[in-house]
């Protein structure tokens, strides 16, 4: 069952060939016998998923359940579920248990999803390898010693590993798009806007967005069928009709044109990342699409001014961690500072706190027009790049990420090496476009991710051209060694 | 040596939305602590502010009623530090595009001269919470009350246009006035629904150079922001006459100690790194809207004493002070319109009625005595059925609960004799029985006569057990008196 | 690039996190790395380029003055280090 695609759990369901109960037991039979070799999973909720997919069973048995009714999913840790401890990755809130949900933990709710568990990820979503973790790393299940990416790695390795057919995740800078391609899974951010963010632990408010990963591009528009909408408890959520994701996944990629960005080509990509994805390129080209190379001149720049940014966003966002309403609080704080400095100090990891000061200092008197301020005009270049390239183009696309997963500690002692993993994703959040990483190859035995850069609003010509690729390659259907 | 005096004011002033800016819990004042504060208040990880449109049109409404320019494209600025009052770590607040722009406000002073204070700006921001020092927890301790946080307010800001504490107070009550004339905020004091701080300077008489100011933080009542002001213009002045200099820095002023000290370890180190939130977007103010609330904006406190002096024909003095505050107004209204006798309404508005509310601390709106009941009281005084001593009495039960004017006159037996038939029979009765006070009137000079006129007055009174009408009495003692001198 | 001890301590005041004394020039030389990342963004020219907060270009919703949230204290303050009679307690406040 765990080989099966969400279409066709949600097909076996409707037709009772199974039932959720059954579904949900298996999933949770994987997490508890492999999941130890992997840490892609915080927390798991078998007793509430258990309940949750008997009641599945039963709106499944009454008929008109909607698609994901009795379809197992697992949210990323920095999702708030009530009465389910949320803990973000970090010791600050290894021990808070939300008295409310966020709304994409309510929209799969309502559509009867099971949730299974909540996935690993770097602490506050700062990393792009997992080993910031309060709960230890997520190993790749191509390659144990090697990072599954980040930050949502737990949500990518518990898809690669099939301990469950979909997840939820969010992307900053490359969140959802650099683990699906390091563990060879399929992952969407939308727009930014697109899903709310309400209960959604900020990193940087306006890069952050959610999107779903799953095995396939398909199963992706179904879960994004769900966890996209409108909501008014967060002023930055669009109000505009959600589309049915699927409807466009079967049309021809014929007279697609497709913008190749020379710079996602440059000094820095992995010979064989990049021969993987000229291949796939060549794939769609085949079928009729065409490629135009463009440029995106201001693309090197995303690093510097997302490390700006998001950072200073964050430096504000994480205040709220100060050990007087929930979360940790130090041992015996001596004074009021005591606390905050020490709480501070000890419930957040080294990377978390590197990015705090360096947000503080970006926006401190003397350094905010320097940084912060330039920072935001820079920003705007970087849109206009986009906004240019899309009146040419209907998508663009190009690499995920550099090369494929690296083991640990490789990028240990250099903050910067591993900011420079991030590089081809960066400018979508800065502009607030969507964007997807498919698997289109491996290298070294290790996946390569495909990245499909869409038009503001424009999900569904992505996971279209997805789609499209996926009928004609098998990269997505591959299972880890030992997995099958 | 002289010295002049210049002052700047900041407001804090709360709207009086039903909920906070940012989220749907409730603003009502007293609730038990933290009972009011969400999981947005509380800043709970994931949680999300959306604004209030309440909040926007009361901001715009004040705008409006200063004569500033609307900020039609406004938008909201992250404040960081950390306190335990403020559960984000940051407030949010405007600081580049405030709502409400330049404006300018008129204040009248006692030597009857006018006075235009500009304003810079006034902006939108969110209030913290209260930290409690004591109560029934560990000395050790602070106890957070987060009920306040996310309390919508609207900073005003002055330019330095005040030149002393007279000219300060007459602005901050005239800034009372508007704001609770047009409703968008209830103006009650002891609530700390408005705050000030007060900016201070000093420089020789006639210099073009301001001097080094100072910033006394939080004065909650006209009284405290009077006192902390001549204090500090006299510190400042004893300091500059010694020959030191003034320390710019942030005070805060006792107004129970009446003792004012220096907060200079909190502004040490201070780096408030506003930015634009990224969790709100830019507020667009349409023309539209603002003609709207500008259609419906309630009549303005200097309109209003006009319409008064006009309408009521009232002195400019008593329609100043009862347009000075809207619940005191809309009282004066209610109840002339339900006795029209505006002057006598007045009269007993701004001296019984003031003085009691005084004393017990009451404002007008939680008053004992409703403008019904005032009302009745005051038929009752103009159709002379009492006398204005009754009248006290009858005010007094009132307040006590009693019931109304009439219930209490009829309870208390306190009907004002006026039948003239009764009253002259009273009046020739006791002549008759005072045949030698009425020979030592007859044999007095005209000047002296009237002085006279108060024993026969006081037998009248008596034996009408208080109850008959002195001012009908006192026509008829001197018609039945000057019979006899003929 | 590497900055200053004592501006790495008023980073830390700032932020409210404490740093112990062994680390600090750890600390120093990869915050150091990072700004010699970031400041690859003065060598832009940005003239009459506007500064962009939001990725969308839209405006504020505005939210009705209706009461929508009741109190949840008790579940609220579950998740809380400390509290007394429904405050919540931090080590006492000095003004």
């Amino acid at each position: 069952m765990h080989n099966l695609t969400i279409a066709e759990l949600v097909r076996g369901l409707q037709s009772k060939e199974f039932t959720s109960v059954e579904l949900t037991q298996h999933f949770l039979d994987r997490i508890a016998s492999l999941d130890p070799a992997y840490n892609a999973v915080i927390t798991v909720t078998a007793e509430q998923a258990l309940q949750a997919a008997a009641a599945a069973d039963q709106r499944l048995a009454a008929g008109n359940a909607p698609d994901l009714c009795g379809v197992p999913i697992l949210h990323k840790d920095i999702f708030c579920t009530e009465g389910v401890r949320t803990s973000c990755g970090s010791k600050m809130l290894d021990n808070f248990v939300p008295p409310y949900n966020a709304t994409v933990v309510e929209n799969f709710e309502q559509a009867g999803a099971v949730v299974l568990g909540k996935t690993n990820m770097d602490e506050f979503a700062m990393g792009s390898s997992n080993e910031t973790s309060f709960y230890g790393p997520v190993k790749n299940p191509w390659a144990t010693d090697s990072v599954p990416g980040g930050s949502s790695g737990g949500s990518a390795a518990a898809i690669a590993a099939r301990l469950a057919p979909g997840a939820t995740a969010t992307d900053t800078g490359g969140s959802i798009r650099q683990p699906a391609a390091l563990c060879g899974v399929s992952g969407i951010k939308p727009t930014y806007g697109r899903v709310s963010r309400w209960g959604m632990i900020a990193f940087a408010s306006s890069l952050d967005q959610g999107g779903p990963m799953a095995r396939t591009a398909e199963d992706c528009a179904l879960l994004l069928n769900c966890m996209a909408s409108y909501d008014d408890r967060d002023s930055t959520c669009i109000d505009r009709e959600v589309p049915d994701y699927t409807a466009n996944l079967n049309y021809s990629v014929k007279g697609l044109r497709i913008g190749v960005p020379k710079e996602y080509f440059s000094e820095g990509l992995h010979p064989g990342t990049e021969k993987a994805v000229r291949a796939a390129l060549a794939t769609l080209q085949e079928q009729g699409a065409e490629l135009v190379e463009i440029s995106l001149p201001n693309s090197a720049l995303s690093v510097p001014a997302y490390y700006v940014i998001a950072p200073a966003e964050a430096s504000a966002n994480l205040s709220r961690f100060d050990g007087a309403r929930y979360g940790y609080r130090c041992e015996d704080p001596k004074d009021l500072q005591d606390m905050y400095c020490r709480s501070r100090a000890e419930g957040f990891g080294e990377e978390v706190q590197r990015r705090i000061l360096i947000g503080t200092y970006c926006l401190s008197a003397g350094y905010y027009d320097a940084y912060y301020g330039k920072a935001q005009q820079v920003r705007q270049l970087i849109q206009q790049d986009f906004v240019s390239a899309f009146e040419n183009v209907d998508l663009i696309m190009g690499p995920t990420c550099p090369s494929p997963a690296f083991k640990f500690g490789a990028k240990g002692d250099d903050p910067v090496a591993m900011y420079l993993e991030d590089i081809y994703t960066i400018a979508t959040n800065l502009a607030g476009l969507p964007g997807m990483s498919i698997p289109c190859g491996m290298v070294e035995d290790k996946p390569v991710g495909l990245q499909i850069i869409g038009n503001y609003f424009d999900e569904a010509r992505i996971l279209n051209a997805a789609h499209q690729f996926q009928q004609l390659s098998d990269w997505h259907t591959r299972a880890p060694e030992g997995i099958a | 040596m002289s010295w002049d005096v210049v002052i700047g004011l900041e407001i804090h002033v709360q709207l009086a939305t039903k909920t906070k800016i940012f989220s749907g819990a409730s603003t009502a004042f007293g609730a038990e602590p933290n009972t009011q504060a969400c999981a947005i208040d509380l800043a709970m990880p994931g949680t999300l502010p959306v604004l209030n449109k309440q909040a926007v049109n009361y901001a715009i409404m004040f705008g409006l009623a200063i004569d500033a320019e609307i900020g039609k494209l406004s938008a909201f600025e992250r404040k960081n530090y950390f306190y335990p009052d403020l559960p984000k770590g940051y407030q949010t607040t405007q600081l580049e595009k405030p709502i409400v722009g330049r404006g300018k406000v008129e204040i009248h002073l006692a030597d009857g001269s006018s006075k235009e204070i500009r304003i810079h700006h006034a902006h939108l921001e969110e209030d913290a919470g209260k930290s409690l020092h004591e109560g029934n927890f560990n000395s050790n301790f602070s106890g957070i009350d987060l009920n306040r946080a996310g309390t919508p307010l609207i900073e005003i800001v002055t330019e330095p246009d005040m030149y002393s504490a007279e000219e300060a107070i007459a602005f901050a009550k005239k800034i009372h006035s508007i704001v609770t004339s047009i409703g968008i905020c209830d103006g009650e004091m002891s609530q700390g629904s408005m705050r000030f701080d007060v900016n201070i300077s000093v420089k020789p008489s006639g210099s073009d150079t301001l001097g080094t100011r100072t910033e006394t933080k939080n004065l909650n009542s006209f009284k405290f922001m009077e006192e902390a002001i001549k204090r500090e213009v006299a510190r400042q002045i004893d300091v500059l006459e010694d020959g030191g200099s003034i320390v710019q820095e942030t005070r805060l002023y006792n107004g129970e100690t009446k003792v004012a000290r220096s907060m200079r370890s909190k502004e040490e180190a201070n780096d408030y790194r506003y930015f634009p939130c990224p969790d709100l977007l830019p507020v667009v103010v349409s023309d539209d809207q603002i003609a709207e609330l500008r259609r419906n904006l309630p009549e303005l406190p200097d309109a209003r004493q006009a319409r008064f002096v006009e309408q009521y024909s009232l002195s400019d003095y008593d329609a100043g002070i009862l347009s000075s505050d809207a619940a005191m107004a809309n009282y004066f209204e209610a109840v002339t319109s339900a006795c029209s006798n505006a002057k006598l309404v007045a009269n007993w508005i701004m001296g019984e009625l003031a003085a009691r509310l005084n004393n017990e601390d009451l404002s007008i709106t939680s008053s004992p005595v409703s403008a019904d009941q005032l009302a009745g009281l005051i038929v009752r005084i103009a159709d002379n059925s009492i006398s204005g001593k009754m009248a006290k009495e009858v005010f007094e039960a009132i307040w006590a609960g009693e019931g109304s004017a009439d219930e209490i006159i009829e309870a208390r037996g306190l009907k004002q004799v006026s039948d003239s038939g009764a009253l002259e029979q009273m009046v020739v009765d006791v002549l008759a029985a005072n045949q030698a006070m009425v020979d030592d009137y007859i044999n007095s000079d005209e000047a002296k006569r009237k002085k006279k006129l108060g024993g026969f007055m006081g037998q009248i009174m008596k034996a009408s057990k208080g109850q008959a009408n002195p001012q009908q009495v006192n026509q008829i003692l001197v018609k039945k008196l000057n019979e006899r001198l003929k | 690039m590497s900055i200053e001890r004592s501006e790495i301590e008023k980073l830390a005041t700032l932020s409210r996190i404490a740093i112990n004394e062994e680390t600090i020039s750890e600390v120093s030389q990869r915050l150091g790395s990072v700004l010699e990342l970031v400041d690859q963004l003065q060598a832009v020219n940005t003239d009459g380029v506007e500064a962009m907060s939001h990725p969308m270009q839209a405006t504020q919703r505005l939210r009705e003055d209706e009461v929508t949230e009741l109190n949840r204290r008790e579940a609220l303050q579950a998740i809380a280090p400390e509290t007394e009679d429904g405050l919540f307690l931090v080590p006492k406040v000095i003004e």
